[in-house]
């Protein structure tokens, strides 16, 4: 994608592009470790969904199915708050984050 | 149009173009010397003499912050502070000049702790010279008048949009008495005109994200999109400035040049002690000395090409500097108006002077002092000591 000049900026840092979060995929900030989703202990509370800073998990039908790791960031909030006995999401080793789309 | 002579003090000269102006947001914290400003403001609302909504929150931090959100909303704003205060602004003051809010606001210079001394220096504003924000310093009542009017012009220029800084001397211009021409509130009115933002944060139907996160692909290119606004204003100062003069008969440029004509020597000096230094150099021209005045009125940005002309004809010149820079070569004043004359063919001989901190009195016999410095520099070539004191017990 064409970056703009510095002259083509909008003055003021302002952002007329509005609802673009998608665009930043806050998983390439993920580093050493990934959360597991476990699906046979899910209890389908949605603490995992409600904590999560940057809406990676993923929900299909009002279901918790698992996690988003293009935007998931690695923190471990949802292996945190997950209430079930056994654990639904587990924080595991990643050997390599998402490969890294930037250029600069 | 009816203009007239009021006695107003330094403090009282900025809440009249207050009143006048009218900003829709007043967000403020009151700090001396610059109280009487905000308590006066708050008296004018109190007396339903202006519509703005003033905003005094639990510190001047918080109150940039009212300043800066009341801008992005699309209001016309301003502020007045001084010394600790406008430090505790001063991250503020980066975000305000980077999302190129036109917010105005009275600095009412006073100097730094420690210790602490309510009185005049110019260690505040200058401390926060690469903030981004214009600064324009002011001589006296009239001037501190005069050039907070003109900062909401420049300020909100459409080729500028960047906050003003009117400085003025905590005290010796605050607090001193002095008749001033009050212009008519509707010319003030039609001179500053109306404020059309650039963008609003309240139209819903254009909306936006301001001051979002830029990673290392786009700060470059933003913060060199942020320096327009402020290399452009040096024009829109010069215009703003004529066209005062024009409509209200007191013209402003970047700096005044006194008795420099044929002049040998130069005492290069900002704010009230120009008023002071004029009579010296009256004295001084009495006897037959060639020694003239330079009072640069705006600081930021430094009109480096204008200051470089002007300076070149003399043997001698002298830059006072009322603040430090700890560990540089000389004070802020000096470095720039040194670093202005290394392009020129002539230069002349170049001493810096730091005076008056903590309100420390400069008075005529010190400019005298720095006169008879200059014409020994000029006799024989040799600068004995390129940056000094006034009036230090050694």
């Amino acid at each position: 994608m064409r970056k703009e000049t510095w002259k083509e900026l909008e003055v003021g840092t302002v952002n007329l592009d509005t609802a673009n979060s998608r665009d930043n995929r806050t998983g390439t900030w993920r580093s050493g470790r990934k959360p597991e989703f476990i699906p046979e202990n899910c209890i389908q509370c949605f603490f995992c969904w409600l904590y999560c800073p940057h809406f990676a998990i993923k929900v299909e039908d009002k279901e918790v199915i698992g996690i988003d790791y293009d935007y998931c960031t690695g923190c471990g909030l949802c292996a945190e708050e997950c209430p079930s006995k056994d654990k639904a999401i587990v924080m595991i080793k990643e050997e390599l984050a998402l490969d890294a789309e930037r250029e600069c | 149009m009816l203009s007239t002579r009021k006695t107003l003090n330094g403090n009282q000269s900025i809440a009249e173009a207050v009143r006048q102006v009218d900003p829709e947001v007043i967000g403020a914290y009151p700090i001396t010397p610059s109280t009487a400003i905000i308590e006066t403001i708050a008296q004018f609302k109190a007396d339903g003499m202006i519509s703005g909504e003033f905003v005094c929150p639990e510190s001047e931090h918080s109150a940039m912050s009212v300043c800066i959100g009341a801008s992005a909303a699309g209001g016309r704003v301003m502020t007045a502070t001084a010394s600790q205060g406008l430090v505790l602004m001063y991250e503020m003051l980066y975000i305000a000049a980077g999302l190129r809010l036109p917010i105005v606001a009275a600095v009412v210079n006073r100097a730094l702790s420690p210790p602490i001394n309510i009185h005049c220096d110019h260690s505040d504003s200058m401390g926060g010279r690469d903030s981004g924000w214009i600064q324009i310093y002011s001589e006296n009542c009239q001037e501190a008048y005069d050039n907070f009017i003109q900062a909401f012009r420049i300020a909100e220029h459409m080729d500028v949009r960047t906050p003003v800084i009117v400085g003025l001397d905590g005290f010796i211009i605050s607090h001193s008495m002095e008749v001033i021409q009050v212009e008519d509130d509707e010319a003030v009115r039609s001179f500053v005109g109306e404020f059309t933002p650039l963008h609003s944060l309240l139209d819903t139907e254009k909306r936006f994200s301001i001051g979002p996160l830029d990673f290392t692909d786009y700060y470059l290119e933003h913060k060199r999109n942020q320096l327009e606004g402020i290399e452009n204003s040096t024009q829109a100062v010069a215009a703003v400035g004529e066209d005062f003069g024009r409509i209200f008969g007191r013209k402003y440029g970047f700096f005044e040049e006194y008795r420099t004509d044929d002049a040998e020597l130069c005492i290069l000096v900002m704010s009230s002690a120009a008023g002071t230094c004029k009579d010296a150099v009256d004295i001084l021209r009495h006897k037959g000395k060639k020694v003239g005045l330079i009072k640069p009125r705006l600081f930021r940005p430094f009109p480096h090409k204008e200051i470089a002309a002007a300076l070149c004809p003399f043997e001698a010149v002298a830059v006072l500097d009322r603040s430090v820079s700890p560990g540089s070569f000389g004070g802020p004043l000096f470095s720039e108006v040194r670093s202005a004359l290394y392009d020129c063919e002539k230069r002349p001989k170049i001493v810096n002077y730091i005076y008056g901190l903590g309100g420390r009195d400069i008075k005529v016999e010190h400019f005298l002092e720095v006169a008879g410095k200059l014409e020994a520099i000029a006799d024989t070539g040799k600068i004995e000591e390129a940056c000094g004191y006034i009036n230090l017990r050694e």
